[in-house]
């Protein structure tokens, strides 16, 4: 068995993209930290909002342009231009949803649920909030507040304590 | 790896405190071992114990996510049960391994 000697206490994640991986990533990491015991934070800024958002979390697209790691079934090459076509990104996106629901994966809206009952705490980028027109209505009722950078940072001290950025 | 004895029963554990033969247990072994985690069994956790060793032997992931699911228990009543590190700590009162899943 691997000694920690000084184990982690807390875990504050910042998410600032809303691609399907991006988001999940964030989600993952957030949960099984939560998980462990250990004290989570995450704040959502810029594109990461949507997956706080009501109307946009659980219908998130991963990029079908310009992604190199893209792969067909069957491990063969993505080409962009077919990534560009109408419907390509939402049946892609699609096909990614069902992959994870198989692996118990759950969509955005309950894996936020379940970080929260966890004793987890979301928070909303209020910069990006007015950015982007967002109102504390608009996001999903689980979210504890919209903090400023500086507040969140204040949340965010202590020893054994990191910042995880996605 | 190593023997201990729990409650009058010989169990093999490893570096951990894990189980490494989920058969040694019994509900009685159990109990103690919560004990030494600081918790006290009810009947609610040993329903929670019981879907997990259920799980267990049919090969079925341990994920926080089923567990919420089992109709047993919503997932903060099952960070209630088991304070800190639920999933883990379960498992080692369960007498199953240490669980290996992400969600």
């Amino acid at each position: 068995m691997i000694k920690e000697e000084f184990p982690l206490k807390k875990v504050c994640i910042i998410c600032g993209k809303g691609a399907i991986e991006d988001v999940y990533t964030t989600l993952v990491m957030g949960n099984g930290a939560v998980m462990e015991g250990i004290e989570t934070k995450i704040f959502f800024t810029f594109f990461g909002l949507d997956a706080i958002t009501t109307k946009t979390m659980n219908s998130l697209h991963t990029g079908t342009v310009g992604n190199p790691a893209m792969r067909m079934p069957g491990n063969l090459p993505f080409p962009s231009l077919l990534g560009m076509l109408p419907g390509v990104e939402a049946g892609v996106s699609a096909m990614m949803r069902h992959k994870m629901d198989k692996l118990d994966i759950p969509p955005v809206k309950e894996y936020l649920e379940m970080i929260t009952a966890g004793g987890g705490e979301i928070y909303a980028c209020q910069l990006a909030m007015d950015m982007f027109k967002l109102k504390k209505e608009d996001l999903w009722k689980g979210v504890s507040d919209v903090l400023t950078v500086g507040e969140f940072y204040e949340r965010c001290g202590g020893l054994q304590t990191q910042i995880i950025f996605t | 790896m190593a023997r201990r004895i729990i409650a009058g029963v010989t169990v093999d554990v490893n570096d951990e405190g894990y189980f490494t033969n989920p058969a040694q247990w019994t509900d009685a072994v159990g109990l103690e071992i919560a004990r030494e985690e600081g918790i006290h069994l009810t009947d609610k956790h040993y329903e929670v114990l019981h879907f997990l060793r259920n799980r267990y032997a049919n090969g079925d992931q341990l994920t926080i996510r089923a567990v919420g699911e089992s109709g047993i228990i919503d997932i903060k009543g099952f960070y209630g049960l088991f304070p800190g590190a639920p999933m883990k700590k379960a498992a080692k009162v369960a007498g199953i391994p240490k669980p290996r899943s992400c969600i």
